[in-house]
């Protein structure tokens, strides 16, 4: 006898403990299986397109703190570099290595709490989180050295940074460079072939190479499929193209393979560290830009690999003192196109982990 | 101090006319007693266990109030007593109100037969562990009350997970329990622990695995927490409740992992069994509280495993691994046992060597055909087509 049985619609947020701060998710379950899924976003819309029209393209720094609260050093990057593309703005040769080396840590923290946050959602409360946090911290307790902040750092100015690092500065870095590749074994060696892990994860939330590409997914989720795709690469700013290192992809695309490739970024931005450590000049780290940029009449589009994915700013230059128009192409909110695709056919608790996995910040999702 | 020592003792001052009265304050006087002592053990048990998981998660834990923070659990409860207790509009008050005390019951009641010295505090009572398993059986009605009552859909998610794996998660209890059974012969839990000669922990670690993870699942902690599942539910079957009625829920919950500590130190490691100077009583306190950090172990490292998963460890894997123990004791039973039906020290032995084979042997079996294997991948990854990043480069 079949038993009758309808669906049941849950909000699973704006506030719900999964949903990386105020996401809302409309899920159309059939008993614990997701059958439709709508999100709605914007609770932490704060229109950062449009104050930034309203502010000088140094004060816009502070407002690209506040995109991906996680990664500020590459919000910061990312800005700055359409700013100097648009002014014709020259960097001194330190202060790019500077911001390369801001970029990989920022990456690294940033894959901390993605990872962190993962393992949170599987269930395994805290334990790793914290953990996560604990190496996270020292890292921002760099930043902190170099800057004064730890999260909105607001490091970065068109045409070099604020200051350079100071004396204590290099070798603080060189114990975090030591000590964090053990702390990435041990990482590894608690959840890579952890059971329960793997049977969460493994060939959960499949995005296929296809899907991804035409989802314009980007960063970790897009490499997870098996698309070898880095801007660091494909496109090398800033001194990326003297370094080396690998883009590590994954085999299917699913859970699994997103935390696999997000460790293996964190090995390569070491490398990538280490390097520009050993090649950093000497020199000024800021060039004779003007407090007030006043850009030619025009356009100009850049971007750069965040951890997320392709971060990119659109800036419209009429000539005067703030930009006339400002688009943030930011990668959480693009990578979340596929979340249907992603979710319809598994149950409650995949989704949670799925969401986790696709490693959005609500702050860049709603800007 | 059993019922019967303190009826006889109180017996001895009244006329026999009034017995009931002397049965009904005998009745007060204990179960005031054990109400007192569990919640006050619970109490300190939060405060251990929050420490504890401070110390795994590389944080401090509770710390203020009191030496080394121990009043933290009397703040805790001033604060849920004084908040305001709310009842959604669409509950169903009656079952609402209901379901904290149904949960809280059985865990008050399966201590009263625990023996802690030489008799429970109800005396010899002889059908020992079918009460426990009785007892425990009903947190599946309180959880669904509290579930259904609140008229919340991330309650009833909770309570629905809820009824069908505790109810999935005591076949495999029960039957990790006959094999102790059969061995001592008996299923009151004094006897239980009196004919352990050597603790059936080592006779039957297989029963003891499956009875260690079916409880925990029984009692919905991690790696089984899906009743809860801060991170998908909320808070699960209790997410509407708030107050007093949250702090009920929160001492029920926090008593479960005594009592499995209690049941399992009785049943698997020989109760108020010890070397002689220490008593009986720190013997037991001592091993329920290994049983007890053990379980904490768990909940601070692993993650949660998934609703289908859950159901099919317990079908594919706890309940085969509890019959083969059942089977191997049953068979070991009737080629070793005495003509009175006692077991030897000595072929105690040889089952221990036995069963400790048999123990690897079936859950390398069951791992190996449940198990999500090594990773497969020799190979690197090769990268899609799609993107082909190596051509852009020259650019």
């Amino acid at each position: 006898m079949a038993i009758k049985t309808e669906p049941i619609t849950i909000n699973m947020g704006p506030q719900h403990p999964s949903t990386h701060g105020v996401f809302r998710l409309r899920v159309t379950f059939d008993g614990e299986v997701v059958v439709d899924v709508e999100p709605v976003f914007g609770y932490l819309h704060r229109g950062t397109e449009k104050l930034a029209e309203e502010r000088t393209y140094v004060q816009i720094v502070t407002l690209t703190d506040r995109l991906d609260y996680t990664a500020s050093m590459s919000n910061n990057l990312a800005y700055v570099r359409s700013v100097e593309k648009l002014g014709g703005i020259e960097v001194p040769e330190r202060a790019r290595y500077l911001r390369v080396i801001c970029a990989e840590l920022q990456r690294i923290a940033s894959h901390f709490i993605s990872i962190g946050f993962m393992l949170q959602e599987l269930g395994a409360f805290g334990t790793p989180l914290m953990y996560c946090f604990r190496e996270r911290e020292r890292i921002l307790d760099l930043f902190e050295m170099l800057c004064g902040a730890r999260i909105t750092l607001s490091y970065m100015r068109p045409g070099g940074l604020i200051q350079d690092a100071p004396e204590d500065f290099w070798p603080a870095l060189s114990i975090l460079m030591e000590s964090m590749p053990e702390y990435i074994d041990d990482l590894e060696g608690l959840v890579t072939s952890n059971e329960i892990v793997l049977a969460r994860t493994r060939d959960v939330g499949i995005i296929s190479p296809e899907l991804a590409v035409n989802g314009s997914v980007t960063g970790p989720m897009l490499r997870a499929s098996g698309v070898q795709w880095d801007l660091r690469k494909a496109n090398p700013y800033e001194v990326y193209d003297r370094l080396e290192f690998d883009v590590p992809i994954g085999y299917q695309g699913d859970t699994y393979d997103r935390y696999l490739v997000r460790v293996q970024e964190m090995r390569e931005s070491l490398r990538i560290i280490e390097q520009c450590v050993e090649q950093i000049p000497e020199g000024p780290i800021q060039s004779e830009a003007p407090f007030f940029v006043r850009p030619p009449v025009g356009d100009v589009y850049d971007s750069i690999e965040a951890p997320k994915g392709e971060l990119g700013f659109y800036l419209v230059s009429d000539g005067g003192i703030s930009p006339y128009r400002c688009k943030i192409r930011a990668p959480s909110f693009i990578n979340l196109t596929l979340l249907k695709d992603m979710l319809v056919g598994w149950k409650l608790a995949d989704l949670v982990v799925i969401f986790g996995s696709t490693d959005v910040v609500l702050g860049e999702v709603d800007r | 101090m059993s019922f019967d020592q303190l009826y006889n003792l109180l017996d001895r001052f009244v006329p026999e006319s009034i017995d009931w009265i002397v049965f009904t304050v005998t009745a007060l006087i204990l179960s005031l007693a054990v109400i007192n002592a569990m919640v006050l053990c619970t109490a300190l048990y939060t405060w251990f266990e929050r420490r504890m998981l401070g110390r795994f998660q590389s944080r401090i834990g509770p710390n203020r109030w009191g030496p080394f923070g121990l009043l933290q659990p009397i703040a805790d409860v001033i604060k849920l007593l004084v908040k305001e207790d709310v009842i959604p509009v669409v509950a169903d008050k009656a079952v609402f109100t209901l379901a904290p005390v149904v949960l809280l019951v059985p865990a008050l009641v399966v201590f009263i037969v625990i023996p802690f010295g030489e008799q429970s505090f109800l005396g010899k009572l002889n059908v020992g562990v079918l009460f426990i398993l009785g007892v425990t059986g009903v947190n599946t009605l309180a959880i669904i009350m509290g579930g259904w009552a609140s008229r919340n859909k991330y309650a009833l998610f909770g309570a629905m997970r809820g009824a069908a794996m505790l109810i999935s998660y005591e076949v495999p209890m029960a039957l990790s329990l006959i094999g102790v059974i059969i061995l001592a012969g008996s299923i009151s839990l004094a006897d239980i622990v009196s004919s352990q000669g050597i603790f059936y922990i080592l006779v039957q670690p297989l029963a003891f695995l499956v009875f260690m993870a079916a409880a925990s699942a029984e009692m919905s902690r991690a790696p089984f927490d899906m009743i809860e599942s801060e991170s998908e539910l909320g808070a699960g079957y209790h997410t509407e409740y708030s107050g007093i009625k949250y702090a009920i829920f929160q001492l029920a919950e926090f008593m479960a992992p005594l009592v499995t500590a209690a049941v399992a130190t009785v049943v698997f490691l020989g109760g108020t069994k010890g070397i002689d100077p220490i008593p009986g009583q720190v013997w037991f306190l001592l091993k329920a509280f290994s049983v007890v950090f053990v379980l904490l172990w768990v909940r601070a490292t692993w993650p949660r495993l998934r609703v289908d998963q859950i159901m099919g460890f317990a079908w594919k894997g706890l309940f085969p691994l509890s019959v083969i123990n059942f089977f191997v004791v049953a068979v070991e039973m009737f080629a070793l046992q005495e003509p009175d039906g006692t077991v030897t020290n000595q072929s105690m032995m040889i089952m221990v060597g036995i069963n400790w084979v048999v123990m690897v042997v079936s859950i390398v079996v069951i791992a190996t055909v449940l198990g999500q294997g090594k990773l497969q991948h020799k190979l690197p990854p090769q990268p899609s087509s799609l993107a082909n990043m190596a051509a852009s480069e020259g650019d």
